[in-house]
Formats: C-alpha cells, sequence, structure tokens
C-alpha cells in the first residue's frame, strides 16, 4: 500500500530500511524533517547535535565505529560542517555514511541560494539527486551501499521542493541495523600529512571506479522519445521537464557526480538539439562543453531562483506566456511577521526606539529588520551577529560601540556564539550581546537543543547553563531580564551599553507559541482615551488593528495572546486588561 | 498539462491551517486512488506570511507545483490571498474566497490601504467566484480554528468529491478532541456551497 510522504520523511525511511542505526543534524530548513522522522523509528539513535560541524563529526565517528549513519542539514550547514567532510573524504567509510544536503532555490528560507552539487565535486563524493519521495527513499537507501562498495561518503542532494512535496511511496522491507566490526586502521583513519597523501591516491581512484559506476548504475537513464529535442536534467527539474515538454527525449540524471561521461555522449548524439535544464549553477552544463558536446543550457535558463513548468513551455515548447489577470497591483505585500506574544518584539521595538546598530543574527528574530520594528543593521550567517559586532567596534571605535548590540538567539549561540564571545573578551572588546533566550530553536519548527535540557526525543538530559557558560569565558557583566518588560529591559540595556566592558545580556522569555498564555483575561484599547496616535502600531503586532475613519486603534481578541507589551507602550494609558 | 489532473492552490496567511487542509484533500485523493503530489510551505515564510499549498491528482502528476494558470480551483482562506495568487487560475477555474480579512503589515503600520473591494473585483475578473463566511460558521459550531474545515467542506461540494470519503479522512487525521467540532464544520461547510448560474 503506498502512503503519502514529504520527501524528508521518504529520506529517513529509506535510511532505516538500509539499517541505519545512528542519525546527526542541526536544524534547518528545508532539512529539518529528515531526522526527527528516522528518530521515531526503533532501535535507532538519534541527536540534535549543537551545529552542523559536530553533525558531521559525530557522523564519521559513527561510520568509523561500524554504523550506518545518516547526516543531515541545511545547504548553508554544508559549510559548517565542511571542514570534517573534506577530510572524511579521504579517510572513507567503516558504515556506511549519507550526507544530506537540504537546497534552497528561491530562497524560502535562507540567507542564499548557493548549490551545493559544488560540494560533490570539490571534495569529491558521490552525488545523488532524488526527483520525488519514493525516489528520495530508494536513492537514501542505495546511497548506503554506494558509500560502503566505494569507501566513500555519499552526498544526497535535495532540494525545498523535493523535501517538501509529498508524493507516494511504497515502502520496502528493513534490513537489520547491524554494526560493522572495528579494526585499527590508522593508515586509513588518522590524517597525518603522510597517511594522507596516501589516501589521496585511493580518492583518485575511487574517482575513476564511480565514474564507471555512473555509466551503468539505473539512477541515470534515458527515455527515448522524439529526437529533434533531447532534455539531460535532474532533481524536480526532471518533473517540470515532464509535464512542460512531454514529447522531449531526456536523459535523467540520479547520479550527478561523478557524470556518466559516455552515456551523455552517446544521448547527445542522439538528438538534434541538445539542452540542460538544471536549477541554480551550470555544475552539469560545464562538465558536457569541457568535453566539446553542443549544448544549450543558462543561455536560456537563469541560475536565479527555482524553475517552473511554464518557464520551459515557454522557452523549448513553444507555449505562450499566461496571460495575468492584472489584480497584483492592488495586493499589498505580506511579508512574515514576529507572532504575537513574540518576545523579540521587545527587543527590537527598544533597539528602534534608542536608535542602536544591531549587528543580527539567523533565527525568527532575523524578522525583526522589517518595518516597523527596522532593528537590525547585518545578517550573515549562524552566529555571525557577536564577531561583526567586535568588527565593527574595532573599525569604529569604542564610543560608536556604545550604541551598538549584537542579537543572537539561545540555539544559534550555542550553534556558533560562543567562540566569537571569547574574542570578544581575549581581545578587549566592549560589546554588548544581546542572548534572546526563547527555550527553543524557534525558526525550524522548535527542536530542542543543549539549553533546553531535552534531547530529540524530549527526554530529559543535562541542561546547559548558558549563564555559567558566558561567565566562565569571561563576561563579568551578566544580565537576566524578561524582554517584553519594556522598563527593565531598557534601564538594563542602557546600563550595559555605557559600560566600556564587555557585556552579556540574556533576554530570557519562551516562544509564545510554546508558552502560551492563559485566557483569563482580554487586553482592550479604551476608546475614550485612544486618541490614534499610532503609537501601538509601531511594535508590529498583528492583534492591532487601526480603524483609519475612527482614527481608533482596536485589539483583535481572536489574535492578541494578552502578553500586556502593546499596554506598556500607550503614552496615554488607554490599553487596559479586564 | 494532461487533461486528467485537477489542480488545487489553498492559499492563505501562516497559522490558518491551509496545510491541514491540504493534508486531508490529499489523502482524500489517495483513498480515491489517484496518482498525488502535494506541495507544503514550511520555515519562515509560516510567520504570519502568505502561505500556499498545492494539491494535485490525477492518473500520473508530475509537477508537484501547480504552473501558472494552471489551478481548476483556488481556494483562499483570506480574501486579500485570492486576489495575490490569481495569475495561478485557469481560464475557466472556480475561485472559493473566506470573506475574512487579516491585514498585512504595511496595512497595519498604515503605509498601504487594505483594498476592501478585492473580494469584488476578483469576482469581476472571473465569473466562477464564491464568496462565503467560513469564520463565522466555525464560531456557530464552537470554534473559529475550524473555518479550514468548513472551507473544506465548501471545496468538497464544489470539486464533487465523496463527502464520506472526505470525513473519513477527517478522521484519520484530525485529533480526537476537536473531531466533533470538525465533523460538524464539515457539513455545515458543504452546505454553504451553490454553483455560479451561468
Amino acid at each position: 500500500m503506498k502512503r503519502l510522504m514529504i520527501g524528508n520523511e521518504a529520506i529517513a525511511r529509506g535510511a532505516y530500511e538500509a539499517g541505519a542505526t545512528v542519525a546527526a543534524a542541526y536544524p534547518g530548513t528545508p532539512s529539518t524533517e529528515i531526522i526527527t522522522n528516522f528518530a521515531k523509528f526503533p532501535g535507532v539513535y538519534a541527536e540534535w547535535s549543537p551545529n552542523e560541524k559536530v553533525a558531521m563529526e559525530v557522523g564519521a565517528g559513527a561510520s568509523i565505529g561500524g554504523a550506518r549513519t545518516l547526516v543531515t542539514m541545511k545547504h548553508v550547514g554544508v559549510n559548517v560542517a565542511a571542514d570534517p567532510l573534506y577530510t572524511f573524504a579521504y579517510t572513507g567509510v567503516n558504515g556506511g555514511l549519507v550526507i544530506v544536503s537540504g537546497d534552497d532555490p528561491g530562497m524560502h528560507s535562507s540567507q542564499n541560494e548557493q548549490d551545493n552539487r559544488g560540494y560533490g565535486r570539490f571534495a569529491k563524493l558521490p552525488v545523488l539527486e532524488p526527483a520525488d519521495s519514493q525516489e528520495a527513499k530508494d536513492f537514501t537507501r542505495l546511497a548506503f551501499d554506494v558509500s560502503e562498495r566505494f569507501d566513500t561518503p555519499v552526498m544526497l542532494r535535495v532540494t525545498t521542493r523535493l523535501s517538501h512535496s509529498q508524493t507516494l511511496v511504497e515502502e520496502g522491507e528493513v534490513k537489520p541495523g547491524e554494526v560493522k566490526p572495528y579494526k585499527k586502521d590508522a593508515a586509513k583513519y588518522v590524517m597525518l600529512p603522510g597517511y594522507a597523501r596516501g589516501r589521496h591516491v585511493v580518492v583518485e581512484k575511487r574517482m575513476l571506479e564511480l565514474k564507471e559506476y555512473s555509466e551503468s548504475t539505473p539512477l541515470n537513464y534515458i527515455e527515448m522519445n522524439d529526437p529533434q529535442l533531447g532534455i539531460i536534467t535532474s532533481g524536480v527539474a526532471y518533473q517540470y521537464v515532464k509535464e512542460a515538454l512531454p514529447n522531449a527525449s531526456i536523459l535523467k540524471l540520479g547520479f550527478t557526480n561523478p557524470l556518466p561521461q559516455n552515456m551523455i555522449k552517446d544521448f547527445a548524439a542522439k538528438v538534434k538539439r541538445l539542452v540542460i535544464i538544471e536549477e541554480l549553477e551550470p555544475v552539469i552544463e560545464e562538465q558536457v562543453r569541457s568535453w566539446g558536446i553542443a549544448v544549450e543550457g543558462k543561455e536560456l535558463f537563469t541560475l536565479l531562483g527555482e524553475y517552473s513548468v511554464e518557464m520551459i513551455a515557454e522557452k523549448l515548447g513553444g507555449a505562450a506566456p499566461i496571460p495575468s489577470y492584472g489584480l497584483e497591483k492592488d495586493v499589498p505585500p505580506r511579508p512574515p511577521l514576529m507572532c504575537p506574544g513574540c518576545p523579540h518584539r521587545g527587543v527590537f521595538y527598544t533597539i528602534n526606539k534608542m536608535k542602536l546598530v544591531a549587528m543580527g543574527d539567523i533565527g525568527c528574530y532575523t524578522l525583526g529588520a522589517l518595518s516597523p520594528l527596522d532593528g537590525m543593521d547585518a545578517c550573515i550567517c549562524m552566529g555571525a551577529s557577536i564577531g561583526t559586532a567586535l568588527g565593527m567596534e574595532k573599525a569604529r571605535g569604542e564610543e560608536f560601540a556604545e550604541k551598538m548590540v549584537a542579537v543572537i538567539g539561545d540555539s544559534t549561540f550555542v550553534h556558533s556564539g560562543i567562540t566569537p564571545l571569547i574574542d570578544v573578551v581575549y581581545n578587549q572588546g566592549t560589546s554588548t550581546v544581546l542572548i534572546l533566550d526563547n527555550d527553543t530553536t524557534a525558526m525550524t519548527g522548535h527542536q530542542d537543543h543543549p539549553a533546553t535540557g531535552l534531547t530529540i526525543r524530549r527526554e530529559p538530559t543535562a541542561k546547559l547553563d548558558i549563564e555559567g557558560l558566558v561567565k566562565a569565558v569571561g563576561i563579568k557583566n551578566v544580565r537576566v531580564v524578561d524582554p517584553l518588560d519594556m522598563k527593565a529591559f531598557q534601564s538594563v540595556l542602557k546600563e550595559e551599553l555605557k559600560r566600556r566592558e564587555p557585556s552579556v545580556i540574556i533576554a530570557k522569555r519562551p516562544c509564545a507559541l510554546i508558552d502560551k498564555q492563559p485566557a483569563d483575561k482580554q487586553y482592550y484599547i479604551d476608546q475614550d482615551l485612544c486618541k490614534g496616535c499610532k503609537l501601538c502600531l509601531k511594535i508590529g503586532c498583528t492583534g492591532i488593528y487601526f480603524v483609519e475613519d475612527e482614527k481608533m486603534a482596536y485589539i483583535n481578541p481572536n489574535v492578541c495572546v494578552n502578553c500586556g507589551y502593546c499596554a506598556q507602550v500607550c503614552n496615554l494609558d488607554a490599553i487596559k486588561v479586564i | 498539462m494532461s487533461d486528467n489532473t485537477t489542480s488545487i492552490l489553498i492559499v492563505g496567511v501562516g497559522g490558518q491551517g491551509t496545510l491541514l487542509t491540504a493534508r486531508i484533500l490529499a489523502q482524500v485523493a489517495v483513498q480515491l486512488g489517484n496518482d498525488v503530489k502535494v506541495s507544503e510551505v514550511h520555515g519562515m515564510a509560516q510567520r504570519g506570511g502568505s502561505v500556499v499549498s498545492q494539491v494535485r491528482y490525477g492518473k500520473k502528476i508530475y509537477s508537484p507545483i501547480i504552473p501558472l494558470g494552471g489551478a481548476d480551483i483556488i481556494l483562499a482562506f483570506e480574501k486579500l490571498e485570492a486576489a495575490r495568487w490569481l495569475d495561478y487560475l485557469k481560464k475557466d477555474g472556480m475561485v472559493i474566497i473566506n470573506d475574512d480579512r487579516v491585514d498585512p503589515l504595511p496595512v497595519m503600520s498604515g503605509k498601504v490601504k487594505y483594498p476592501e473591494t478585492i473580494a469584488e473585483k476578483v469576482k469581476q475578473k472571473v465569473d466562477n467566484t464564491i464568496v462565503v463566511n467560513a469564520t463565522d460558521v466555525a464560531v456557530a459550531c464552537g470554534n473559529v480554528k475550524a473555518a479550514n474545515v468548513v472551507l473544506l467542506g465548501v471545496l468538497t461540494a464544489a470539486a464533487n468529491l465523496p463527502a464520506d470519503e472526505v470525513e473519513t479522512a477527517i478522521r484519520a487525521m484530525v485529533p480526537a478532541k476537536a473531531l466533533d467540532v470538525n465533523i460538524k464544520a464539515f457539513h455545515e461547510g458543504s452546505k454553504l456551497y451553490s454553483p455560479v448560474s451561468a
């Protein structure tokens, strides 16, 4: 019986069927649900690691120890994990290891749209690209065999539309998870220069063997149709091609590194016009061109964002552009925004009010950059807030730092905020660092982390004490305050900004989505007192709306969660509680 | 696009429950023996932003994404969102609009006005437009959050799906404590549909 699964659930199922017994990950859209699904299987170990580098290292250790191991992360997480990954490609595996890279063309929930197939070429890893959930499951299962047969970690590269689309999956039999024997082998696993030189030879030989495998694997196949137009494609783009160009001949690539050069040459010889359709970078195209094959690709299709059926139909199928109903000019944009009751609102309203420079980080609180809060100056990557704040201070001086904060969430701080904080202490910065501790990884759907005191299965474990940690690295001024207590938060912030020493303010309040306030009270706006000044609108809360004709603000009780922050903002005390 | 494919675009605001509606609809399509694909939105866009779920079913489905001009039905949980996604509608497609208003940030902060007459504008462009008030019906059924299942009821009638199959899927997918309200909301929703006369 077939069942609907998102691609991520199918990957978890594939790993379980392959007998994987260890999995490690850091949450990141679109990859998060792979490991949350894997953790539900009996008899397996799964963990949220503090960051992707640690996840990759736990994975490498488990593999050397003989277990089939799954490591998952979003595309930018692979940057964090790249150091162990590149050298683990030299040592190779004992138990098979599959690393899943969740790429995000179109940047639905990411800061860039890098194409991680590039990692496959750079680190010399086999790369598999499924096109629906069934393939996601089957390819994952096969990837473990490829990993052990060729003694290499394997990258499964997926995209948002694969990870978050449900398609039908036929489940297969589960191979019992067996841990292979461990035998000490320093020349294979200790990457001293002398040993690593020997392993590089192995890597290059392996790439030649993998190239042969790529020619014969059923993951790469030709669907011969009308020879006038031949398409080479991979991943979800295959689905768009099938729908847009039902008569075209297709070379579908599921195993995309190394490429099946002979198969591509044969296909090119059979078709009159050859076009490569791949989202983002011309990874396949540049290689095919380098073999002297005439091909079209990025001169037709963009380097930016996602592809679509209609884009392909228009470029190659002769389809006319779809006419518009012409209402788009009537529709104001609806950007994502902080939830009612969100503790971050208090932080960014205060940053805005005090006109501070804020070096930001990755999480729900990045939304503090948007109007009307407008409370962020920069956001680069996970953990960057503290280092960028220190750099800004070294460029512009301590006086400038008196009007500047670094803003970082609890999960992000544990991920990669600790080392830059050590740098602040070591190199005598005066930064004021705000750790927004909402007791969860909210943006990706509320995952636990070392400071929540719960494992991936929500079992109690040692709880990282952020306050104690910060003191231990040498921060003398550590304050803990509720960010929705407006006066207390502002006064603590003022004191710590003035100090020509590093400080950490832990803005502590649980995420409003998990810590729901009791419904025994309801805030409302006293219409006799409201003068229509719109100050309450400056907090950007969907619980408040303004009626222009009446020049009055109202609270929508269906939306409001009674956090009471707006009542503190109102100068006229017009916002009251029943 | 093959003719035997049905494509339904479910649009709304993050938090309105579009995802559950899409998943129930997809389950019904599976029960009826179709190939089915569903595309969902996770992550940052969910936080109060414009969200879309896409359900496609038929003999063989390729793209999980509905092309521009490819949706048979647009089910909009909020009226502004019906207009935002309208270009995805087929020439002779149907729009079901929940007469609910959720102000986006630029409206809340007073930068632009909410286009009050947006549902009428959609009606002018698309003859086959149905406007219902699912929120009021859900409140009458006992929980404002059941508006998504009221709309599923409207959609079931509009898309000619067997009500008993939909009810089976609801029973399988809605938590037990919310089931009574949701079954009631579903049936009340089915009654809201009446075809637009030609």
